[in-house]
């Protein structure tokens, strides 16, 4: 599941992080962010407009991605795929 | 010895910096581009003065912005102009290791000498995170100091560590590493030498939960909005009226032995001193606007902002980051240019450069009021509003609703359509320094007079000797500013300006108040040959135009004033903070643009209407 769909405050683990086209800068920043395979994280909010941005917890890190940006995030959810 | 200091955003590097040298610094930017370059010195226990660049922070060395690419381009020692660093302090946050930790291993790679800071140890104590500190210098191969950037002395071991280890650790050059690799590494080494008894703060969450609600965290926001506004001008007013009076009492004192109608005195008094106190009166409002936004930007509560308004700004163009910068032009466009530093992302720092000047700024008032109370009944409506409420209030919103307007135009007509990206780390909170808020604020206040304040001191004393020269002929009838160039530029201005209403005495005015807003006031009474405080003028000036103008002619001249840029300090600090006269000629072409034809619509329809 894309990490911009994944429930509100629920823990998942990255799985990959997919460039929207070829040496996409924003994937590659968000794998030099932490966001790698194995590492866990955590939907915390949604902004008050739309749903957009999100705020991610990965480590101890807080950050705020665009829906379109957390959508290059592919995640596992709780055991579900 | 150079030392570069280098870190992550928000890792407490700039604090530790003026920990280290205290108000021995050097605010410039690099050469060509508008990222700041900050150098400070100091001496060591030894004796010797070092030489210590703080780089802007970055994530990476793959730079996605100008900032992150300078960091790079010095740390890699080919930065056109600057010498290579022999020492690279790298600082990482204490309580966030697993992200700081991978940009030290790029440092690391680079094969020059680094040590390695570990800031907000303190924080990490309190959190119960234990970190083996000896362990991660051996893993690292660097040596590895633990600091306290906000505390006095908190950074002692590291000059210690820094006038003792001179060059003799080298960590030689590691290959290329792909990511994954360097993550590994990163978790590798935490294992071994961290431990971390939660990911979050208690406190951190706590606050979150309401700061980022959707709908108490926009009442916070906007509640912290309403606070900064009163307080920038119930506060600022004040001074800026003492400042401008000092001024002019000083002017007058230094002049009063000159005979009061020589070339010499006119120029000392309207020209310099004018120009002197015009640039000064920015800097109340300047300095109560940057203590607010520095405030913000410490205790972590910025980047909060920004991630309520994201999604309602990005719509139209622009990033959350922009609101501060947009907010902050209400009071004055300057303060707001200068703090879109924030921005890093080059096309959206432009964009918000080029709709500041639309925000209603306070200079635009006193123009507002003598027009509104000169014109518009104080009729009630429906009631519980007043017409010139109502109209005072179109006029504010005019003014957001063309620069959202303005932004969204941009962003269609922007030739680059990729996507920008948002990316934004939300710190920890953490309750602001003193010492830390208190050299940025002088840092904002140095920046504003030495580098736009001389513009503005120029343009001024060029204004008086356009309003000046030539003097009127021995019996002349008009006032003096008639017969000079200004007024000759304003009586052509009049064929220009006729379709939108204006006389030739607006023309002739708006010359003069190309300096700034509000001087439009006093160059009217300039014009109409009145004389006395600015106060004197605009209460003896509202019956005069009230009884010689028509209602369209005033209403185009709100109009006008909602876009023109008449004020030359906003247009100096666009240069400064664009380095660019071409983006200068865009916003100022584009505004008059819209002033023209937002008047030539209003005249037109108001006189069809009455």
């Amino acid at each position: 599941m894309r990490l911009s769909d994944a429930p509100k405050g629920a823990q998942a683990v990255v799985q990959s992080v997919t460039d929207a086209h070829p040496s996409d800068p924003i994937a590659q920043r968000l794998r030099d962010l932490g966001f790698v395979a194995g590492e866990p994280v955590r939907l915390v909010a949604r902004g008050p407009l739309g749903g957009d941005p999100l705020l991610i917890q990965i480590g101890s890190t807080r950050f705020a991605l665009r829906k379109t940006e957390a959508a290059r995030v592919e995640v596992f959810v709780g055991g579900a795929a | 010895m150079r030392i570069a200091l280098v870190g992550n955003p928000n890792c407490g590097k700039t604090a530790l910096f003026n920990q280290l040298t205290g108000g021995r610094q050097k605010v410039a930017n690099y050469a060509g581009v508008t990222v700041e370059r900050k150098e400070g010195r100091f001496v060591a226990p030894s004796g010797r003065t070092l030489h210590i660049l703080d780089l802007p922070g970055a994530y990476s060395f793959d730079a996605t912005s100008p900032d992150e690419a300078i960091t790079r381009d010095v740390c890699y020692g080919r930065y056109p102009g600057e010498a290579a660093p022999d020492l690279i302090v790298c600082v990482a946050d204490a309580t966030n290791l697993r992200l700081h930790l991978r940009f030290v291993l790029e440092v690391r790679r680079l094969g020059r000498p680094v040590v390695l800071a570990l800031n907000m140890m303190d924080a990490a104590r309190r959190r119960g995170i234990a970190i083996d500190v000896e362990g991660l210098s051996r893993r690292l191969g660097v040596p590895v100091v633990e600091t306290i950037a906000v505390k006095r002395g908190g950074a002692k071991a590291l000059m210690e560590r820094i006038d003792a280890s001179v060059p003799q650790v080298t960590p030689a050059p590691i290959d290329e590493a792909d990511v994954e690799q360097l993550h590994a590494e990163v978790r590798a080494i935490l294992a071994d030498t961290v431990k971390l008894p939660r990911d979050t703060v208690a406190l951190d969450d706590a606050i979150d939960r309401w700061a980022l609600h959707p709908v108490f965290g926009l009442a916070i926001l906007a509640t912290l909005m309403f606070l900064i506004f009163q307080a920038v001008f119930s506060w600022a007013q004040p001074v800026m009226d003492g400042i401008e009076a000092g001024i002019a009492a000083l002017g007058n004192g230094i002049t009063s032995f000159l005979p009061a109608d020589s070339a010499l005195h006119s120029l000392l008094n309207d020209g310099v001193f004018a120009g002197l106190g015009a640039v000064l009166v920015f800097l109340p409002q300047i300095l109560i606007l940057f203590l607010f936004i520095l405030v913000l930007e410490e205790s972590g509560y910025l980047p909060r902002a920004a991630f309520l308004l994201d999604k309602m700004m990005f719509r139209v163009g622009l990033t959350g980051r922009a609101f501060i910068p947009l907010l902050s032009s209400f009071a004055c466009a300057i303060p707001g240019i200068m703090a879109t530093r924030s921005i890093q992302d080059p096309r959206d720092r432009l964009t918000t450069i080029l709709v500041a000047p639309l925000m209603t700024c306070s200079a635009r008032l006193p123009v507002y009021t003598l027009l509104i109370a000169a014109f518009i009944p104080n009729h009630a409506v429906w009631g519980i509003f007043n017409l010139q409420g109502i109209v005072l209030f179109t006029l504010y919103f005019a003014g957001i609703f063309s620069a959202l307007a303005v932004a969204f135009v941009i962003k269609r007509m922007r030739k680059d359509k990729s996507e920008h990206a948002l990316i934004m780390e939300l710190p920890s909170y953490r309750l602001p320094n003193v010492r830390d808020i208190g050299l940025g604020l002088w840092e904002r206040a140095m920046i504003f007079l030495k580098r736009v304040g001389g513009i503005i001191l120029a343009l001024t004393v060029l204004l008086w000797f356009l309003s000046s020269f030539p003097g009127p002929p021995p019996g002349a009838t008009q006032p003096a500013i008639d017969y000079s160039i200004a007024g000759r530029l304003g009586r052509m201005l009049e064929y220009v300006f006729s379709p939108i209403g204006f006389n030739w005495q607006i023309c002739v005015a708006l010359v003069p108040g190309l300096a700034a807003r509000e001087v439009a006031v006093a160059a009217l009474g300039t014009v109409y040959a009145m004389s006395g405080s600015d106060d004197a003028v605009a209460s003896q000036l509202g019956p005069v135009i009230a009884h010689q103008w028509s209602l369209a002619t005033a209403l185009s001249l709100l109009a006008w004033y909602v876009f023109a840029p008449q004020c030359m300090s906003t247009l100096a600090v666009i240069r400064r903070e664009t380095n660019s006269w071409r983006n200068v000629a865009v916003a100022a072409g584009y505004l008059f643009g819209l002033a023209y034809l937002a008047s030539l619509a209003t005249y037109q329809i108001a006189r069809a209407l009455t």
